[in-house]
């Protein structure tokens, strides 16, 4: 018998039933935010409480402000703002789910807080009602993102019906050049697979670059897989991860934790393992990679130029980069160098982690901002992080705007927006039309590359600094 | 949930590639509870709308007859790609859209769309080709989406399979929503977790320090 896959493992040590093609797959872990009302309306609806309430995880995320709110809730401005976070706060206290909300002092993304908590760990089953929730494959679990009813679904059974994915190695070889970070391979296999290549897909990231890196660039990684179609993205857990969890709030303790690094152990692929497909991305020669166009895959490095339409390789693709060159309003030939912006947001589920902070800062000291630049930490706790290593005072001084942690510019859902045909460099995720606001222009890019358009104005080379 | 067995109807054909649900739904219409009558307007809103909800773009698509009373989508690939948002699915439905047809989808998307009463159809790129261009040539034509005999059929006579999950046609075609049916697995449920939380007991979710 051939060997199993991380994927496999995991899969199979959940199945509750199967029928008629689909398997009953048990969830150890549900991530709800602001968003997720018609889950708990319909448990409502169904009168049944949560079937496993403490496997249950609420975050305040989406619709939190970024400014300072005087008085907590009540000081939010925009009425409905304010009843989704008051909703919110009602449903997970009615059914006893633990919420990292308004007032808690970790509150934060539900992609950032699940991992400093140890929420987020090897070999468990974790679904969450937002597409990002690939992330926590980082930690070597199944994760992924769900609609509403399906969240709704396993808040009522701690199950969910799932047809099975077939498993997809991409490997990540070789040593990150000088100015290179995490968001570049992702957005480099985007760019170089196509955003179809995981449809149907668990897809595995390994390979000598994967096993240098920290969790922090393991989740942004795992975090845009959604962007590549792929169901979930994961990373065999080693001893990187180990460290990571080790004494965090929810993590086992003592002989638990003993039990858990043995399993834990036993997760990575076996050598013999069969993936129904393999590819391989070198990164030795990536350049800072930053998007043009209106999806992830219209991605170019940053020494790079505009493509022509008619260099398109067939009549679609052509209508499709006519059509993202209009939005963009961009020009073929240009130099991405060329391109002047307007704002810049470095946050979101994809690079607001301390590491990424940290990163941005170290540009940010090289300058002064010549737009509007936001920083917004992924939580409380990465904000109190940064603030003692005195990275807020590196901003403040850059003319950088330190704010509170939420999703914020990422989903623009907050009250956080571009203004109308706005041209932003952002840290997150998409650069769909309008993603940000009416008409606003993304160009996805590493929050070293964010800070470095900050204080040039424009996509700038973050490696030709000085 | 309301079943969906046999569909014939106007359908518009939407040649573009990677529609995002970000365009089935802006992320600022989010907030909208189900039944609110602005959902209507919400399917690719940006296109159809000003942003203060004024018709513009009287040229887009679904603001011409006779695709305002499509109920079926023939598109491309990648339909509904990105984020998670249920909404997309509310805004489609609001506007009167029952089956969408591509050549693939966003897979969390294709999951709303089954848990909603609406029928995601994956046909081959150059079916779905076919099919816009007989709607293209034959303004309003009508298409059959038949989920019983998984067929669909073309303005011009031809038949197309298609595959769809026997689980989730089956809730389909009932309109039956999965929890009862889950529910009839409670004991086999209960099994498990006494299994899995004695064997991998550091999995079960533990008290925070």
């Amino acid at each position: 018998m051939p060997g199993k896959t991380l994927f496999d493992k995991i899969w199979d040590s959940h199945v509750v039933a199967e029928e008629e093609g689909e398997t009953l797959v048990y969830v150890d872990r549900l991530l709800v935010h602001e968003g997720s009302r018609h889950s708990f309306s319909m448990l409502r609806n169904i009168e049944m409480p949560p079937y496993r309430a403490e496997q249950v995880f609420g975050f305040a995320d989406h619709y939190m402000p970024t400014e300072t709110t005087e008085g907590g809730i009540p000081g939010v401005r925009d009425n409905k703002i304010r009843g989704m976070l008051e909703l919110m706060e009602k449903n997970t206290s009615e059914v006893g789910v633990r919420y990292f909300g308004f007032h808690d002092p970790d509150q934060g993304i539900l992609h950032v807080v699940p991992p400093e908590q140890g929420i987020s760990q090897p070999g468990i089953f974790l679904c969450g009602a937002d597409s990002h929730t690939s992330t926590h494959g980082a930690f070597g679990s199944i994760s992924f993102g769900v609609g509403a009813s399906e969240a709704g679904h396993i808040m009522a059974t701690q199950c969910l019906w799932q047809q099975r994915p077939s498993p997809l190695r991409i490997n990540i070889d070789g040593t990150l050049p000088f100015g290179v970070h995490a968001k570049d391979i992702i957005l480099g296999v985007i760019a170089k697979f196509g955003v179809g290549i995981g449809v149907g897909k668990a897809i595995e990231f390994a390979g000598s670059c994967i096993e240098t890196m920290s969790m922090e660039q393991r989740m942004t990684v795992c975090n845009m897989t959604i962007e590549a179609a792929g169901r979930m993205g994961m990373i065999a857990p080693d001893e990187t991860t180990y460290e990571y969890i080790e004494g965090r709030p929810y993590a086992p303790k003592g002989e638990l934790w003993k039990e858990a690094i043995e399993y834990w152990g036993s997760l990575p692929s076996d050598e013999d393992a069969v993936f129904a497909d393999e590819k391989t991305l070198e990164v030795e020669k990536l350049d800072p990679m930053v998007t043009w166009g209106t999806n992830p895959e219209m991605t170019l490095p940053i020494t790079g130029t505009i493509p022509f339409p008619e260099d398109a390789e067939n009549e679609d693709q052509r209508r499709e980069i006519q059509g993202a060159l209009d939005y963009m309003d961009l020009q073929p030939g240009m130099g991405m160098e060329e391109i002047e912006v307007e704002r810049v947001f470095i946050g979101s589920c994809t690079n607001s982690r301390i590491e990424d902070i940290r990163a941005a800062a170290e540009v940010a000291a090289k300058g002064t901002a010549k737009v509007e630049t936001w920083v917004v930490p992924g939580s409380k706790s990465i904000k109190r992080q940064a603030e003692a290593e005195g990275l807020d005072q590196v901003f403040t001084e850059s003319g950088f705007d330190w704010r509170e942690p939420g999703c914020s510019l990422c989903t623009a859902l907050n009250g956080d927006l571009l203004s109308d045909g706005q041209r932003c460099v952002s840290t997150s995720n998409r650069n769909f039309k309008g993603r940000q606001g009416p008409n606003g222009k993304t160009h996805l890019a590493s929050p070293a590359m964010a800070a470095a358009a900050a204080i040039t104005g424009k996509l700038t080379d973050v490696r030709t600094l000085e | 949930m309301k079943s969906f067995t046999k569909l014939t109807a106007i359908a518009c054909p939407f040649d573009e590639i990677n529609v995002d649900t970000n365009q089935l739904c802006p992320t600022r219409f989010n907030k909208l509870p189900i039944g609110d009558p602005y959902l209507k307007k919400v399917m690719f809103h940006d296109q159809r709308f000003t942003h203060d909800g004024k018709p513009r773009n009287t040229d887009f698509i679904f603001n011409r007859e006779p695709y305002k009373k499509a109920e079926i989508i023939v598109a491309d690939h990648n339909w509904g790609i990105g984020s998670s948002r249920e909404s997309a699915v509310y805004a489609m439905a609001s506007f009167g859209i029952k089956s969408v047809i591509a050549a693939s989808f966003g897979d969390i998307h294709y999951n709303n769309m089954t848990k909603n009463g609406l029928c995601p159809v994956q046909l081959s790129q150059e079916a779905c080709h076919e099919l816009r261009s007989q709607l293209l040539k034959n303004i309003g034509a009508k298409i059959t989406v038949d989920l019983e005999e998984l067929k669909v059929i073309a303005p011009d006579g031809t038949e197309y399979e298609f595959n769809m999950h026997p689980l989730k046609r089956r809730c389909l075609l009932k309109g039956l929503d999965d929890i009862s049916l889950t529910k009839q697995y409670m004991d086999a449920i209960k099994a498990f977790e006494a299994n899995h939380h004695k064997s991998k007991p550091f999995m079960t979710v533990q008290k925070p320090t």
